[in-house]
């Protein structure tokens, strides 16, 4: 007992508390998933369809096999148990059995001593396709004479929602049409893991995911394996923003390792990552606003068509949040939103940070500036003049409930100061030693030398957007933590067990904090993270903060009544000092009674105190056939200002600044919550300015850093960044997630700036050089994009749930 | 496969002589990609890039010699009064890249968006070959460029490096990507004045099978400075019709493309902007002399 004086607990909730991980990294010493490596390990390799729609008739894996090093070569029958998987539904085969229906779809894994070895045995192996014609276009997928993808034909999910009279008259009306592009994650750590068996006849599995129990329910049936069996297991995890939502490398290796007795990893390479992973859906939308001459919005109409490729993924999620965020955040009384996610022989789309909210809002917020045109509005008095707030109701019939401060963003990210203004370019009568001169490489076209300033065209956008927190639908996306609080040889440590899924985020940093914060003891240790303890739920849709979060703070507060059960019961035994009066609190290692230390924590931890404990978020409903329910659990909203300067000339761009204002509930780390929005940010710019994966025919043309690209440093701009705190009822410390916003109001945001620079429609992302100088021609479509006529949100046999999905939905033929 | 190290040029070209099929390594910012793409699997890897003949740059007698093993870090930190060409090293890659590329690598590889070569073809160098039993030879880049990844190379043969002859007048590079930093051109440009001869060159990158020079385009640039009296007055002006049209004859003679990284008529009319620019770009900095820009004197063509 020598401790007697008191400390504030360090390095807890509201701190920017350097990251756990932050140092290994920093110093390349951290272990990613592709740094995993056993006592006489193979290899894995996949081989993959050419081809993006094609039959096989035979497979003659003679040659492979005959290479000296080649363990083990399998296809689709060598498949344990079930033959797909699937997030939602499992449709997407763990090996393509008699048909392929996009261009990578994995066809043959094999396992060798070495990847030279097993890449050359790859190509021993010897498919015979029957080629067939790939449906490549999401509206041509719906035509009649389409060819059917799936059995119950190319429509994944259409969503309708009727929302008061839509055909309600307006004064005012504007209408657009808009598409966005494929756009990849571009995670730095590609697809990793490694598959030991152990002698139980299971397989212990570590890999770089985002969930490891859904990775668990669709691993554990192929393999033919009870779920206990499986065991998953994090590894290093160099970035996810969704791609690691979907089983990629997983039942490969363990059906390899199975096989052959031994440890086998799997990592895929740089250009065969950008198949091993889904992408963010290509979308074609059309949308209709009307108001009234005042500038209330009356009516929003809104057609959503996305190109989901070959399998479901989270597809029937993505269209479900594409079509009930397509009216923005603004009070719209009468709606009609149809949303369609449609099957092709495209790549596989699915979960990419904003989900559905980002296409979308590249299109409302278009809209919205048009509308302020021809009211002759000013674009951030129209956002005003409609913002959501506590309490509106949602085109789904969904009341607001929680903190909904969109005034407050949109009036405190327009009220940052703009940039200085553009210099003046430089010139010889202005020469560097005269202080004149601006550095060229901060000009568009930055390190190519392209410009001393000429034709350069300054423009400000102003978007605003928001998100849903957590997964919605009805689904209840719990999430478990388990908190050991034990004395130490110098002091008291908490061990805090979670299976959330620690992939750059920050999440292991946040729950550190709070077991600090709840436990008053700064030597927190994190069990790494496994199938050891309950689901965690998807390290996704903006989550862990509120949910694991609140898991570990359950867990922690279920700990502190036991102990604070001890110190009382120990008073009353009178060996110890009586206990004061006053509510009992924990600080800086001690437990206090109305604020007075008691003694040290450890005192009372003969026997370590551990719990268990689950959090869950309110209770959604999902939407019914005219898509009204309660679906969502809270919202996050974010507004974006951006300044542009564009060569006119040349079409290229810089952006100058992004200015936001961000609804973060409360900032559990605020550095982290600012790199986020940092992150955010910098992925909306290359949404808006570059980043597309090309494809033609269903093949992907750009499957490389090369030629797919992403912002470098002279790309992102400084990003000047309000924190709106105001508590989310009912969420642990108020808090809301924070990584998804930026990213989907940055891209709206420059691309308006993009207009005001040069007065072009530019009605697609990214924009391209050749649009920005009127070379090419606003996309265009004949009208609204089609939408099949089926009735609701029933369009698939069964959806929602991986638990009910993996049962219900039907085999491959 | 086998990687061969030689420590002088002579155990160099021997290699090479007894082994044709051994491709030389010098940074590997060329090779390991397409060895790690599996677009290419050599046999033999002749690892140059610790030989002293190569590393090394000379300015005698009016000529520049620049080293195959230079690298673009090297140039851009030994070399800055070389404008265009510290220029166009400037604009490869990222710094790591920089560090480890190098010119011979660039010349080599041969590809129509190599960021040093419109900057060679617009000072007219040779690229220098050398073969063992002390044979040498130059070839006018044109005749060593024949292609798309093309070169004149023969089996037994390793570059050396390229040489030009130094003029007196100012220049530029520029290259047009999507992003602001670490892009392959979808076009560039590098235009130099050659005060004493009173010409002008021009060579595209990216815009046809090999780098393009724009002789028609030249000559008129040349004709328009003469006749505007700007050679012998660096204060008169060029009517802006006239740098328009130089700009049109530019675009008018590239053969690009379309690919992934750009359409054909976004090179063209890249060109043609580039073109306007490193025009006018190079009268100023005529006018502002040598010095006026902080450099030390000579700098627009430093001098040998």
């Amino acid at each position: 007992m020598s401790i007697s004086t008191l400390t504030k607990t360090r390095g807890g909730v509201g701190e920017s508390v350097r990251r756990v991980d932050g140092v290994p990294k920093v110093k390349g010493e951290f272990q990613f998933g592709s740094d995993l490596w056993a006592e006489g390990m193979l290899w894995g390799h996949t081989l993959r369809s050419p081809h993006p729609h094609a039959l096989i008739h035979s497979i003659n894996v003679a040659g492979a096999l005959a290479l000296p090093g080649v363990h083990a070569v399998l296809l689709a029958g060598d498949v344990p148990g079930k033959k797909c998987f699937g997030l939602e539904f499992a449709d997407q085969p763990v090996l393509a059995g008699d048909r392929v229906r996009y261009a990578g779809e994995p066809v043959a894994i094999l396992a060798a001593v070495d990847p030279e070895t097993a890449r050359r045995a790859a190509a021993q192996i010897v498919v015979d396709y029957e080629v067939l014609p790939p449906v490549t276009d999401m509206e041509a997928a719906l035509l009649p004479d389409a060819p059917r993808l799936h059995e119950y034909g190319n429509v994944l999910r259409h969503v309708r929602i009727v929302h008061g009279d839509p055909d309600a008259a307006a004064e005012v009306w504007v209408e657009g049409y808009y598409e966005t592009a494929m756009q990849d994650q571009a995670f730095l750590g590609p697809e990793s893991g490694m598959a030991i068996p152990s002698s139980d006849g299971g397989v212990d599995l570590y890999v770089a995911t985002q969930w490891l129990h859904v990775d668990r329910e669709q691993v554990a049936p192929c393999l033919n394996l009870p779920a206990e069996k499986v065991r998953v297991h994090l590894s290093g995890v160099g970035g996810a923003f969704g791609a690691r939502e979907d089983v990629s490398m997983h039942v490969h290796a363990c059906m390899l390792a199975l096989r052959t007795g031994k440890p086998v990893k799997m990592v895929y390479g740089r250009e065969e990552s950008f198949f091993g992973h889904v992408h963010r859906h290509p979308s074609r939308i059309w949308m209709r606003h009307g108001a009234t001459r005042e500038g209330r919005l009356v009516s929003v109409r809104a057609r959503l068509l996305l190109d989901g490729g070959a399998y479901s993924s989270s597809g029937s999620a993505v269209i479900g949040n594409a079509s009930t965020f397509a009216a923005g955040p603004y009070e719209v009384p009468n709606a009609l939103i149809e949303g369609t996610r449609v099957f092709t022989n495209n790549p596989p789309c699915g979960a990419m940070r904003g989900f559905g909210a980002v296409q979308v809002c590249f299109a409302y917020e278009a809209q919205m500036d048009k509308l302020a045109k021809a009211l002759g509005m000013d674009p951030v008095a129209l956002r005003l003049r409609n913002a959501l707030k506590t309490g509106s109701a949602l085109p789904t019939g969904q009341i607001i409930q929680g903190s909904a401060p969109v005034r407050e963003v949109i009036e405190r990210c327009a009220a940052i100061p703009m940039p200085a203004a553009i210099p003046m370019p430089d010139a010889v009568s202005m020469p560097k030693e005269e202080g004149g001169r601006r550095d060229r490489l901060s000009y568009p076209g930055g390190a190519g030398n392209v410009s001393r300033g000429e034709a350069l065209r300054r423009g400000v956008g102003f978007a605003v957007g928001y998100k849903n927190i957590a997964y919605s639908d009805g689904f209840d996306d719990s999430s478990e933590a388990r908190v050991k609080l034990f004395a130490g040889s110098s002091g008291p440590i908490a061990e805090v067990h979670s299976a959330a899924a620690e992939v750059g985020q920050g999440v292991h940093t946040v729950l550190a904090q709070i077991a600090r914060t709840e436990l008053g003891v700064e030597h927190v240790v994190l069990h790494p993270s496994d199938t050891l303890v309950g689901s965690a739920g998807s390290t996704s849709a903006s989550r862990q903060t509120m949910m694991s979060g609140g898991a570990v703070q359950l867990a922690c507060q279920a700990i502190r009544e036991e102990l604070f059960d001890r110190v009382r019961l120990r008073a009353g035994m009178g060996d110890a000092p009586l206990v004061p009066d006053g509510a009992l609190t924990l600080e800086g290692g001690m437990v206090l009674a109305g604020g007075v230390p008691v003694g040290p924590i450890e005192a009372y931890l003969d026997e370590p105190i551990e719990r268990t404990r689950v959090y869950h978020h309110r209770p959604t409903r999902a939407m019914d056939a005219m898509g009204q329910g309660d679906p969502h659990v809270s919202f996050a909203f974010a507004a974006q200002r951006a300044v542009v300067e564009v060569d006119e000339e040349l079409g290229l761009v810089r952006v100058v600044q992004i200015a936001t204002a961000q609804d973060v509930g409360r900032a559990i780390n605020p550095q982290a919550v600012y790199g986020q929005i940092e992150g955010g940010t910098a992925m909306g710019l290359g949404f808006a300015l570059m980043e597309e994966v090309q494809v033609r025919e269903g093949r992907i043309l750009n499957a490389s850093y090369t030629d797919y690209l992403i912002p470098t440093i002279l790309d992102m701009p400084p990003v000047e960044a309000v924190l709106v705190e105001e508590p989310e009822p009912g969420a642990p410390y108020g808090v809301k997630g924070v990584g998804e916003p930026p990213t989907v109001v940055s891209t709206a945001a420059i691309v308006a700036a993009l207009r005001d620079a040069t007065g072009r429609a530019l009605n697609r992302v990214p924009v391209r050089p050749d649009d920005l100088i009127g070379l090419t021609q606003p996309a265009a479509s004949a009208g609204p994009p089609p939408a099949p006529d089926v009735p609701g949100p029933k369009a698939v046999p069964h959806y929602w749930g991986l638990t009910h999905g993996q049962g219900t939905l039907m085999e491959p033929e | 496969m086998d990687i061969l190290l030689p420590r002088t040029l002579d155990e160099a070209l021997g290699m090479k002589s007894d082994h044709p099929e051994a491709v030389p390594i010098a940074g590997g910012t060329d090779l390991m990609v397409e060895m790690n793409l599996g677009h290419r699997r050599p046999p033999i890897a002749l690892d140059v890039h610790r030989l002293p003949e190569l590393r090394q740059w000379r300015c005698t007698d009016g000529t520049l010699f620049l080293g195959a093993g230079m690298t673009y870090v090297r140039i851009i930190r030994e070399l800055p009064g070389f404008t265009a060409l510290a220029q166009a090293s400037r604009s490869v890659g990222s710094p790591q890249i920089r560090n480890r590329g190098t010119i011979g690598g660039n010349l080599g590889t041969a590809s129509p968006a190599g960021d040093a070569l419109p900057v060679m073809a617009a000072c007219d160098a040779e690229v220098v070959l050398a073969a063992s039993g002390g044979r040498t030879r130059a070839l006018p880049w044109h005749q060593f460029l024949v292609g798309p990844k093309k070169t004149a190379i023969e089996p037994d043969e390793l570059i050396l490096g390229a040489r030009w002859r130094v003029t007196r007048g100012p220049g530029s590079f520029s290259k047009v990507g999507r992003r602001n930093a670490m892009v392959i051109a979808i076009a560039s440009l590098c235009l130099v004045l050659d005060e004493d001869r009173r010409a002008v060159r021009v060579a595209l990158g990216s815009v046809g099978p090999t780098v393009l020079r724009v002789p028609q385009a030249e000559a008129f640039a040349a004709g328009a400075l003469a006749e505007a009296g700007v050679w012998d007055d660096p204060a008169a002006l060029l009517p802006p019709e006239v740098i328009e049209a130089f700009g049109e004859r530019v675009a008018a003679s590239a053969r690009p493309i379309d690919d992934v990284r750009g359409t054909a008529a976004y090179r063209r009319h890249a060109c043609g902007v580039l073109a306007r620019r490193a025009l006018r770009w190079a009268i100023e900095d005529r006018q502002a002399g040598p010095a006026g820009h902080g450099r030390p004197a000579g700098s627009w063509g430093a001098r040998c």
